[in-house]
């Protein structure tokens, strides 16, 4: 698949105009995540702007997000960073052996407590 | 007063309390709960890819079986909420997946988005009222209490129109109205971590603590809140003298139907 191509299918998928941003990094600036993002919110809509897919493929933040929908709620342009950061990590899962999590890793990271709907919004997240 | 009501996996496993209690405080107050028949899970989390149409499916089954009902359907875990809410938005802003969603349920008459998705909060502050739930309360719950709305209820604030999303109130006016004394604290509607605890629980611990620090330096003696994950990963945390307890486990205390 050739970048052009990728870059395209990621800004058709979140839905969302990145052309629109006018770089105030409010989205950053609210995001509870921050700190573990390697890249951060403002820079995915800037970076799929520019096509820098590759950079955008390889983030570990994009496990960080935590689709709180706090940039999406701040932006004063319209723009939906978290389209954006779901969009690039669907992209990744959905190749071959993309997935952040197994099955059978489950068990043994879970105690008697936890939720039904822990699990499966890690799924829907994490796996596909 | 009757409600299409929508419980979800959770409240049907580990958090069997949030269900139960404002199942009794319903009852007393004149709501009836009617359970749909056959739910299926919402999936948790709202999809946000445009081409995801399968996993909303579930949402969109839900929300067709209360439009034959009284169009009104009842949600109370604050992720089910989310994503029906967001689905049903879908189904009447998106021409795409409208047409997706139908071609694949081909239901007798196609879904348009026609139902309303009530939380129960929203139906104690619109369609009972506050003051009458003030009226009803035998057993005012003293205390000082500090509500964590969490995201769900709350973002994206244009669809999901709950309240002001970035100073909300209504869950202080529900502490108010049963007796208890509403403590405003700034981390109310931060994240508490969610998901992200089964792949960097570190994070989770760290947005939990610190919603828990905040609300005991503002002066909470207890937080409630609506959403079971919000409350397994509050009460992970470590945090002397702070109680988490779901909001309709207060409410069946004070209207005196606690069994």
């Amino acid at each position: 698949m050739s970048d052009i191509f990728t870059v395209e299918n990621i800004k058709r998928i979140s839905g969302t105009d990145v052309r629109k941003c006018m770089k105030c990094g409010k989205c950053s600036g609210r995001c509870p995540a921050f700190d573990d993002m390697d890249i951060k919110p403002h820079q995915f809509v800037t970076m799929l702007g520019q096509g820098r897919v590759e950079e955008l493929l390889s983030s570990k933040a994009i496990f960080n997000c935590l689709s709180c929908m706090a940039c999406v709620e701040r932006c004063p342009r319209g723009v939906a960073p978290a389209n954006v950061i779901e969009a690039v990590r669907d992209t990744v899962e959905r190749m071959q052996g993309g997935d952040a999590i197994k099955a059978e890793d489950i068990p043994a990271i879970v105690d008697e407590l936890i939720p039904q709907q822990l699990l499966m919004s890690a799924f829907r997240k994490y796996k596909k | 007063m009757k409600f299409s009501y929508y419980p979800g996996c959770t409240l049907k496993t580990q958090a069997k309390d949030l269900d139960r209690y404002a199942r009794l405080s319903a009852a007393a107050l004149g709501v009836d709960m009617e359970e749909i028949k056959e739910w299926q899970c919402c999936g948790a989390v709202y999809p946000l890819a445009k081409d995801e149409i399968g996993v909303k499916l579930s949402a969109v089954r839900a929300l067709d079986y209360a439009k034959h009902e009284d169009g009104l359907l009842l949600t109370l875990c604050s992720a089910c909420h989310n994503v029906i809410k967001r689905v049903n938005d879908d189904m009447r802003n998106d021409a795409d997946i409208n047409l997706r969603a139908n071609n694949y349920l081909a239901l007798d008459e196609k879904y348009n988005g026609e139902t309303k998705v009530v939380h129960y909060l929203e139906m104690l502050r619109d369609y009972v009222g506050f003051d009458n739930i003030k009226k009803a309360v035998k057993n005012p719950i003293k205390k000082k209490i500090g509500a964590y709305y969490g995201c769900l209820l709350l973002r994206p604030g244009k669809v999901m129109a709950f309240d002001n999303p970035e100073n909300p109130t209504i869950i202080e006016d529900f502490i108010t109205a049963i007796g208890g004394t509403p403590v405003k604290y700034p981390f109310r509607n931060e994240c508490c971590g969610a998901y992200v605890k089964l792949v960097n629980p570190d994070l989770t611990e760290r947005k939990s603590k610190k919603v828990l620090e905040n609300a005991k330096e503002n002066g909470a003696e207890i937080v409630i809140t609506a959403c079971p994950l919000c409350y397994y990963n509050l009460k992970q945390t470590p945090c002397e003298d702070m109680e988490v307890v779901y909001f309709t486990e207060l409410l069946a205390e004070a209207l005196g139907v606690k069994d």
